[in-house]
């Protein structure tokens, strides 16, 4: 058990360490970023100063080694389209919003989805059942900004009842973005808790429970509920990662001030700084998420054992 | 197929194998509807293959003419449509019926391509990672650790942003986000195969490596790279239009399913049918894409149910 977290937890960092190299060195390859820092005809004087600067007259490897030195210790560097503001500022005042829509997601989404996946499971193939499937096929087929927009031209722009977009009206104006978000997770989460809680209504303990007359609502609820709960939850937890990145999306179709619709910006304005802090960031979450519900489901599943 | 003791891994443990199924009358109707993908095939018929290969004849104006006397008009069942644009235009005064059937060409060569790439180069590296053994395998599963370590679309983002949006980046793009799961699952099918009698039969005979890989090892993975590469197309759909979407695919003017839906959000409150009808363009079509996928996995290889 300890040698096979200790093996992930090498994995992991490895994984993080070639990732973020592999994003420093693609915001290198495009060409002198001194180049889209200064006008053309900037004199040469001018250039070698920024160069300077920004550390640009290292090799590449130096580089390198002082911008994983300077983010372990929380200092991303400077951003270079919002003049020169440091990037651990501008990612500090949007991940709030980020993680607040992530959570928002997250709860809806198992909010909907176990109560359906458990009562689909219990009325198998009525035409109930054949709804949730068909909600959960959509769910899949469906990229998540058509949700979002859909949505939103539903409640905010037909019925009127929610803001379009930003997020200044509090807690009316996350609902939409909220639930767009958690729509995709909510078809895979329900899918999961009905295949679980029928493999449990098969058991023997379900049937004996019915035998000595148990109300149906607590063999279902009590019995099965918290047996067939597992599986869903350990996916609940890997869609934590999911949620992060799905957030670039939703983010962007709602207007929404996170992490998400920052990196779209500084990928329009070419602000390679900016987008390689956010990529790492959002990669060693993922990888981090990952690793957790790897060693959660170890402890679990004891059959499980690299 | 690949070993005599297989058996098809049943979805459900309840499900029914026996001579009585057990099915509400709503479940044996789409049972039987089920039976063969009608629906899903007309609608994929109408909606990707027929507009993508005839898209110049049945398109009824060119998909970027500029028209400004007619911009933003509803569509013909609306007031103040006209039926000369049967879905109304947007604000170059583009027809949006005839950008969507433009557009279905350009989603099926972006998936068809991307997918041939990426598929042709996972298979190849599963095959030679199962095959090769020891250091190679390694090497390539380690690749194919962080590959999927890393989420999709920050990857894709990341590279068109580096290499400037367009056709050409977003098949490369896509196809480097397809081939891990591609090389993951050949390799499995074949590891499997190796063990068999008839590979070591071949060995004896003297057939070189490349020789089993192709003629032994690959015909018995070829159901399995099929059914993935079926079921990839609605996923590459999505891709490509979310990263057209978010402003990093394909570039204005051309009529791309996401771009459209990215024009169409602005107007939102003003004008439903920009955004309204190429999202529904591109849901109809994944939706149909997965069902044939679903469909073609149950027929040629049940054990990726689980995938």
């Amino acid at each position: 058990m300890q040698r096979f977290i200790f093996l992930r937890v090498i994995q992991s960092i490895v994984a993080i360490l070639v990732i973020s190299a592999v994003v420093f060195a693609l915001a290198r390859v495009t060409g002198d970023p001194v180049a889209i820092l200064l006008p053309e005809d900037a004199p040469d004087t001018v250039v070698e100063q920024v160069r300077e600067k920004w550390g640009l007259d290292q090799p590449i490897y130096i580089q390198y080694a002082r911008y994983i030195g300077n983010f372990v210790t929380g200092d991303f560097g400077e951003a270079w389209a919002y003049g020169g503001v440091p990037i651990t500022e501008l990612i500090a005042s949007r991940l709030p919003n980020t993680v607040m829509l992530a959570a928002f997601a997250w709860i809806v989404s198992a909010a909907i989805a176990l109560p359906i996946g458990v009562m689909v499971a219990v009325k198998k193939d009525s035409a109930f059942d054949w709804a949730g499937k068909v909600v959960a096929l959509i769910g899949q087929s469906a990229p998540s900004f058509a949700i979002g927009l859909i949505l939103m031209w539903v409640f905010a722009v037909i019925l009127g009842w929610l803001p379009t977009s930003g997020n200044d009206d509090g807690f009316k104006s996350i609902i939409l973005p909220g639930v767009a978000l958690g729509y995709y997770n909510v078809a895979a989460v329900m899918r999961l808790t009905r295949s679980s809680m029928l493999e449990v209504l098969d058991t023997e303990y379900v049937k004996l429970a019915r035998i000595k007359g148990m109300p149906e609502w607590k063999v279902i609820w009590k019995h099965c509920f918290r047996n067939a709960l597992i599986v869903p939850f350990t996916y609940m937890g890997l869609i934590g990662a999911v949620l992060l990145t799905g957030s670039v999306v939703i983010e962007t179709v709602f207007v929404w001030p996170g992490l998400g619709d920052l990196a779209i910006d500084a990928i329009r304005n070419r602000d390679f700084p900016v987008i390689q802090s956010i990529v790492i960031l959002f990669a060693a979450c993922y990888i981090f998420i990952n690793l957790l519900v790897d060693v959660m489901y170890a402890y679990l599943n004891p059959r499980i054992r690299y | 197929m690949t070993t005599p003791t297989a058996t098809p891994v049943a979805a459900e443990p309840t499900a029914d194998a026996g001579a009585f199924p057990r099915r509400g009358k709503f479940g044996q109707v789409v049972f039987h509807v089920r039976q063969y993908p009608i629906i899903p095939l007309i609608i994929l018929l109408v909606m990707l293959i027929i507009p993508a290969l005839f898209a110049n004849l049945i398109a009824p104006h060119d998909p970027v003419d500029v028209n400004l006397r007619d911009r933003l008009m509803p569509p013909a069942w609306m007031e103040g449509g006209s039926w000369q644009y049967v879905l109304g235009t947007d604000r170059q005064g583009f027809d949006i019926l005839s950008r969507i059937i433009h557009g279905a060409r350009i989603s099926l060569s972006i998936s068809l391509l991307a997918i041939a790439l990426g598929g042709g180069v996972g298979t190849v590296l599963g095959l030679l990672a199962a095959y090769g053994g020891g250091w190679v395998d390694n090497l390539i599963m380690r690749i194919v650790d962080i590959k999927l370590a890393f989420p999709s679309i920050l990857l894709a983002l990341v590279l068109v942003a580096v290499s400037g949006p367009g056709f050409q980046t977003v098949v490369l793009v896509i196809a480097l986000l397809l081939w891990a799961r591609f090389a993951r699952m050949v390799r499995g099918e074949a590891l499997a195969i190796k063990q068999q009698d008839f590979i070591a039969r071949a060995q004896v005979a003297g057939a070189s490596p490349v020789r089993i890989m192709m003629r032994h090892i690959f015909p018995n993975v070829v159901n399995t790279v099929v059914v993935l590469a079926t079921l990839e197309v609605g996923h590459v759909i999505i891709l490509e239009s979310t990263l057209s979407f978010l402003g990093a695919g394909l570039v204005k003017p051309t009529p791309a399913w996401g771009l459209m839906v990215a024009d169409g959000r602005a107007l939102i409150v003003t004008a439903w049918w920009l955004f309204f009808f190429p999202t529904m363009a591109i849901v109809l079509t994944v939706l149909s894409m997965n069902l044939l996928g679903d469909w073609l996995r149950d027929r040629l290889d049940p054990k990726l149910r689980n995938v």
